[in-house]
């Protein structure tokens, strides 16, 4: 191994920075997976008749069906019957009627995180769902926004106040027969987010959620539903941190968007949970199933995600694209280290004429880790003049980790568009040097590279939540002048 | 200033310095010269610190301090600046950007606060027009896409920005049209004061037109064979290398 290889090798070593555990007394059911435990989480959050059917489907269907095992990920097999299916944070009464009602063990958490809810509600202009564990604690300018007929709100709420729309949306874009995690999500799904806009409103902040797992064992089972009404906009943002654990923890949430005509839902994510020590041990399984359905004409999708977290990435943000002229993206940057292992990517679907979809994807790979890109373009019969651009780069540091690309594409009409391109870099001696002897530190220089490469996708995300993912890829802000 | 007593460096296996002696003192202008092979650049390399290279004997006193061991970052906030021969590309880092990094970086050293945002643009546009760039290469990506002539002249912009003490010119001249060549001169020259030492490492003679050297010292096989003024150079150029390394030899 080389000096700089080493001197890379040191600044990847350092240790994850969210690692700690809150005192949060949690209300947590018994391990094991029955349909018992899916009557009681419906149960537990006094849920209508419509929704326990739902998810007792789900289950029963959930038995027929196994683990995927196509990814290029490895694991232990996992015991689903030594998970917990519920916590949820003990509230006094009701829950909180505002900031000051909730726990201030949870608000020190987020101070922690640096997601200081009473700043951003009073400076930053941000809407913030928060969910801990698995119970939304605290809901912000939600007032606001219903002025202008939006809802916002986490999921147990809208079941509870909007069952109709639920109903109608719930499993549309990705049904529970879809894959096995979506299945098993769609059974036991705790809570999550809800968001609702109506006809022709553009939506006046970026709604933002964050997520966190907290309990030790406790699976968590994400819902997250983003309706958009004809000629509507919304930003949505969701971000993720959690405590060290030892123990492996599962995540497989499920992501539905519906965009109508003329719609445009910009989708953003931070993902940073914890990816295991450096020799692999602990950290979470992050598998998730993420969708979005340009239902209406010049309707629009943006998938952004920077993944930096989580010991398996497990995750491929798609749109169908049915609606004519409409238009998909997704714009990505995984990072891997240690052993972490990731196999993400997307799937465009064109039925609709004249679609068209942009996929920038960059890949970084430094450990042992691996690092799979998986993308798969279908063009239908129906889909006259739809195009796709892809472009994949992957960066390797040091000479131990892996980068893989897998593009599929599927054409079944010749007058479709559909190009690809892909590189592989290391990160060079040269250009280490280069800036050391303009005087940077070699962990700002990797920064700076490794920052370079991102950008044609850092600067698709909003501008607040850019900075937060140049802090998680270890960089310091660009561009400040000028 | 620059003090390099007895150095000896190997890359991987190959001893390629073999007991270099100089001494540069601030306000001088030494140009080191020599046939292909010589070790030139691995000379400019080992001043600045690279990994690659491993210094096996002697060392490398900088402002009366040994600084054989240190990081190559110490160093170039130190005030030790290399124009490198072949500049490098970084994709998606904005120039601008690593100007105001670097310099950030030495005042930081210095104990100075970070350089304000206007009077930094200010400073840098000012510099530009000197040495005849376009401002629009402030925006774009550092060296990506830049010409051979773009390069070298950006690497004069870094050098007059961060204002070293010591200033080593990697072959600079290579490449260059003789209007560049003339432009790249007279940013040299703007920076030769009193305080300052500049090392002019170089094939041809024809950059040292332009800049003219206080001390010219022949470079072969590892080792300084022979020092003289300026007019060294014109005998060089005049009889090429081999009269010396045959009168050495």
């Amino acid at each position: 191994m080389s000096n700089s290889d080493q001197q890379l090798e040191d600044i990847l070593q350092q240790d994850y920075q969210h690692g700690f555990v809150s005192d949060v007394e949690s209300e947590t059911i018994p391990k094991g997976l029955n349909e018992d435990v899916v009557r009681l989480i419906s149960a537990k959050k006094n849920e209508p008749e419509f929704l326990l059917e739902w998810r007792l489907k789900a289950f029963r269907h959930w038995l027929t069906m196994t683990e995927p095992n196509w990814a290029n990920v490895y694991h232990p097999p996992i015991d689903y019957q030594d998970i917990s299916y519920y916590s949820a944070p003990k509230d006094k009464k009701d829950g909180p009627k505002s900031l000051d009602e909730v726990d201030p063990e949870l608000l020190a958490t987020y101070e922690k995180l640096g997601i200081p809810l009473k700043e951003q509600e009073m400076l930053a202009g941000v809407a913030v769902d928060a969910v801990f564990d698995s119970v939304s604690v605290a809901t912000t300018f939600k007032d606001k926004l219903a002025e202008q007929g939006i809802i916002f709100c986490s999921f147990s709420e809208a079941v509870q106040e909007h069952p109709e729309l639920i109903e109608q949306y719930l499993g549309s874009v990705v049904p529970y027969t879809d894959n096995f995690f979506a299945a098993l999500n769609s059974a036991v799904f705790s809570d999550g987010s809800f968001c609702y806009i109506p006809k022709g409103v553009r939506c006046p902040m970026e709604l933002s959620t964050y997520f966190r797992i907290n309990a030790a064992s406790t699976g968590q089972f994400e819902r997250t539903l983003v309706v958009a009404e004809p000629g509507s906009y919304v930003s949505y943002l969701e971000g993720c941190t959690a405590p060290m654990r030892d123990e492996n923890q599962l995540h497989a949430a499920v992501v539905e968007l519906i965009a109508l005509e003329d719609a445009h839902i910009k989708y953003s994510t931070v993902q940073n949970w914890y990816p295991g020590d450096k020799d692999g041990k602990g950290g979470i399984y992050n598998f998730v199933t993420k969708r979005g359905d340009c239902r209406g004409n010049n309707s629009k999708i943006s998938w952004t995600q920077v993944e930096t977290g989580s010991a398996i990435t497990w995750k491929y943000p798609s749109v169908i694209l049915r609606g004519d002229n409409s238009v998909g993206e997704f714009y990505s940057v995984a990072l891997t280290n240690n052993r972490q292992q990731a196999d993400t990517g997307t799937k465009m679907y064109h039925i609709g004429k004249n679609t068209r979809s942009t996929i920038i994807a960059k890949g970084i790979s430094a450990g042992y880790s691996q690092n799979s890109y998986r993308g798969l373009v279908k063009v239908a019969k129906s889909a006259e003049h739809a195009r796709n651009f892809t472009q994949c780069d992957s960066l390797l540091m040091g000479d131990k980790c892996g980068a893989h690309t897998f593009p599929y594409i599927e054409n079944k009409n010749a007058s479709a568009q559909v190009e690809h391109e892909a590189t592989t870099s290391k990160i060079s001696d040269d250009q280490l040097f280069y800036l050391q002897q303009r005087g940077i530190a070699t962990e700002d220089a990797v920064s700076m590279i490794v920052n370079g490469f991102c950008k044609q996708v850092l600067k698709e995300l909003p501008m607040e939540f850019a900075v937060e993912a140049q802090k998680l890829l270890g960089i310091s802000l660009e561009g400040s002048v000028g | 200033m620059l003090n390099v007593k007895n150095l000896h460096a190997k890359v991987e296996d190959k001893h390629i310095l073999k007991g270099i002696e100089l001494n540069v003192k601030p306000g001088e202008v030494h140009a080191i010269m020599g046939p292909n092979g010589s070790g030139k650049s691995t000379f400019a390399n080992v001043l600045a610190g690279r990994d690659s290279y491993t210094v096996t004997e002697g060392l490398i006193e900088f402002e009366g301090q040994d600084m054989t061991e240190r990081a190559p970052e110490e160093r170039a906030r130190d005030g030790v600046f290399l124009a490198f021969q072949y500049p490098v590309e970084i994709p998606g880092v904005n120039n601008i950007y690593l100007l105001k990094a670097a310099l950030n970086a030495k005042r930081k050293q210095q104990g100075l606060p970070e350089v304000d945002a206007f009077d930094f643009l200010q400073l840098v546009k000012g510099k530009m027009q000197e040495l005849k760039m376009d401002e629009t290469m402030l925006y774009r990506d550092v060296n990506t896409g830049f010409s051979g002539g773009e390069k070298k002249r950006n690497e004069m912009l870094q050098m007059a920005i961060l204002e070293p003490k010591l200033a080593i010119l990697d072959e600079t001249d290579s490449g260059l049209d003789i209007d560049a060549l003339k432009i790249v001169s007279e940013g040299i020259n703007a920076l030769r004061s009193s305080e300052r030492a500049i090392v002019l490492v170089t094939h041809y003679q024809r950059l040292l037109d332009y800049v003219k050297p206080d001390v010219v010292h022949v470079l072969s096989n590892g080792k300084i064979i022979k020092s003289g003024g300026s007019e060294l150079a014109q005998q060089l150029e005049q009889s090429g290398y081999s009269w010396i390394t045959d009168e050495v030899a």
